[in-house]
């Protein structure tokens, strides 16, 4: 589905980042396999070190630290916000949303839509297609978009096939109505039948968490993992992406009439760094207009890396220079989505850590 | 090429004999992650990218059918 939207505009992008890194060497020891093999791995799939909440923290505890960054510099005001919308799979009860929660305990206006949307890697594109539709009303102005998610927490340690890569974080990006005419292009599509790819087989109300479900159980590559952990068909996941991404920016950029050399930067999603390279190579990108730094140095948090990625990458150029960016999200779901839109001028684009 | 992919294969897994006729992904010889470690030796040693699309088990059942995949992705035969 092709999408286009108006006189929208981001004004600043903020991560953050749990202080606590774990290195890929302290946790080989978990996996089942030689020394040798996982450093082998290492070298190929990007893996370093990644950043993990403390026991007991939760994706409010991260948004509000963002907001509160932002209160106190005065980057943005609490009256301000007319939308809060939050992208996250690590949501604080079933019932209420946690944007609702978020806004209770930062006291923001009860003039406000809160919703929480339950979307993954994709989430920092759905969340933009939420904010951009939200500013078309006459009475919002300002959304602001959190990004969160803590999927440390529902992955087996024992797993080399997702353990290494996670990370936990948050963003917070600010969106408005443009105040000079813009043209942004879209598209997305989803694969409902492959919904198994990603997922965390228990804990809903289909197959409630029991004493059961947390059985470890070694899979045939000889990693544990229990049905309330976080499973991924790795293989399937990178087949899915490396059909469906490339044509899927070679529309947009059709659509938008741009070419490839136009684009300054690329920041997608990013699982791990061979899958990125493999893409930035099938699309001729030079692979440093698609950053693949992000799992390396914080592990990747879902939605949060697109975000991420833009921040570590781009800091302060953004908040001086313009740039054309395609943001391409693909993942769970499957769900793959991307934006074409130029980021300018920014008032704020850092991390700051919790 | 058919020698220096044998010598790939035999650093990747040392302790498997790649030079018999077997399948080496119905054989176990190989996994997801040794196919991953094995497209970036490739890649970096014929000086490719090897197109993710072929990223497929298939295409590393055997040292013929990884050199199939080479010359399919520009190493000249």
């Amino acid at each position: 589905m092709n999408l286009k939207f108006y006189n929208k505009s981001i004004t600043g992008i903020l991560t953050v980042l749990p202080a606590k890194e774990i290195k890929f060497e302290d946790e080989m020891e978990n996996y089942n396999f030689s020394a040798a093999k996982s450093l082998k791995l290492k070298m190929a799939m990007g893996y370093n070190k990644h950043r993990i909440v403390e026991d007991g923290v939760t994706i409010s505890d991260l948004c509000i630290h963002g907001l509160n960054h932002l209160f106190e510099k005065g980057f943005l005001k609490k009256e301000e916000i007319d939308a809060l919308i939050l992208v996250t799979q690590s949501p604080e009860y079933f019932m209420p949303p946690t944007s609702n929660v978020i806004q209770g305990k930062l006291g923001l206006k009860q003039d406000i839509i809160c919703m929480d949307i339950n979307q993954g890697c994709a989430g920092f594109e759905i969340g933009l297609f939420q904010a951009f539709m939200l500013l078309e009303q006459d009475e919002i102005n300002k959304v602001v978009l959190l990004n969160a998610d803590l999927l440390s927490q529902k992955v087996s340690k024992r797993d080399r096939n997702s353990n290494p890569l996670i990370g936990d974080a948050a963003s917070v990006t600010i969106v408005k109505k443009s105040e000079k005419p813009n043209t942004i292009f879209a598209n997305i599509k989803m694969d409902g039948t492959a919904f198994d790819a990603l997922i965390i087989p228990a804990g809903g109300f289909k197959t409630p968490s029991s004493s059961k479900t947390a059985e470890m159980v070694e899979d045939a590559a000889g990693n544990f993992r229990s049905l309330d952990n976080l499973v991924m068909k790795g293989d399937d996941v990178f087949n899915f992406v490396q059909r469906e991404v490339p044509p899927m920016i070679e529309q947009l950029l059709e659509k938008a009439k741009q070419t490839k050399e136009d684009v300054d930067y690329y920041m997608f999603h990013q699982p791990n760094k061979f899958m990125l390279n493999k893409l930035a190579d099938k699309l001729e990108i030079p692979r440093e207009k698609m950053p693949s730094n992000i799992v390396e140095n914080f592990g990747n948090a879902s939605g949060v890396s697109i975000p991420t990625a833009i921040t570590f990458n781009l800091g302060e150029q953004l908040t001086k220079e313009s740039s054309l960016i395609c943001l391409a999200g693909f993942g769970v779901g499957l769900t793959w989505a991307s934006i074409l839109m130029r980021l300018e001028h920014l008032s704020f684009n850092e991390i700051i850590n919790y | 090429m058919k020698q220096i992919v044998i010598n790939i294969l035999q650093e990747i897994r040392p302790e498997f004999d790649f030079t018999k006729d077997s399948n080496f992904i119905e054989g176990g010889m190989l996994d997801s992650f040794d196919i991953i470690s094995l497209v970036t030796a490739l890649d970096e040693q014929f000086g490719i990218s090897i197109d993710g699309m072929d990223i497929i088990p298939d295409n590393f059942s055997t040292v013929d059918s990884i050199v199939s995949l080479l010359i399919k992705n520009g190493v000249q035969p």
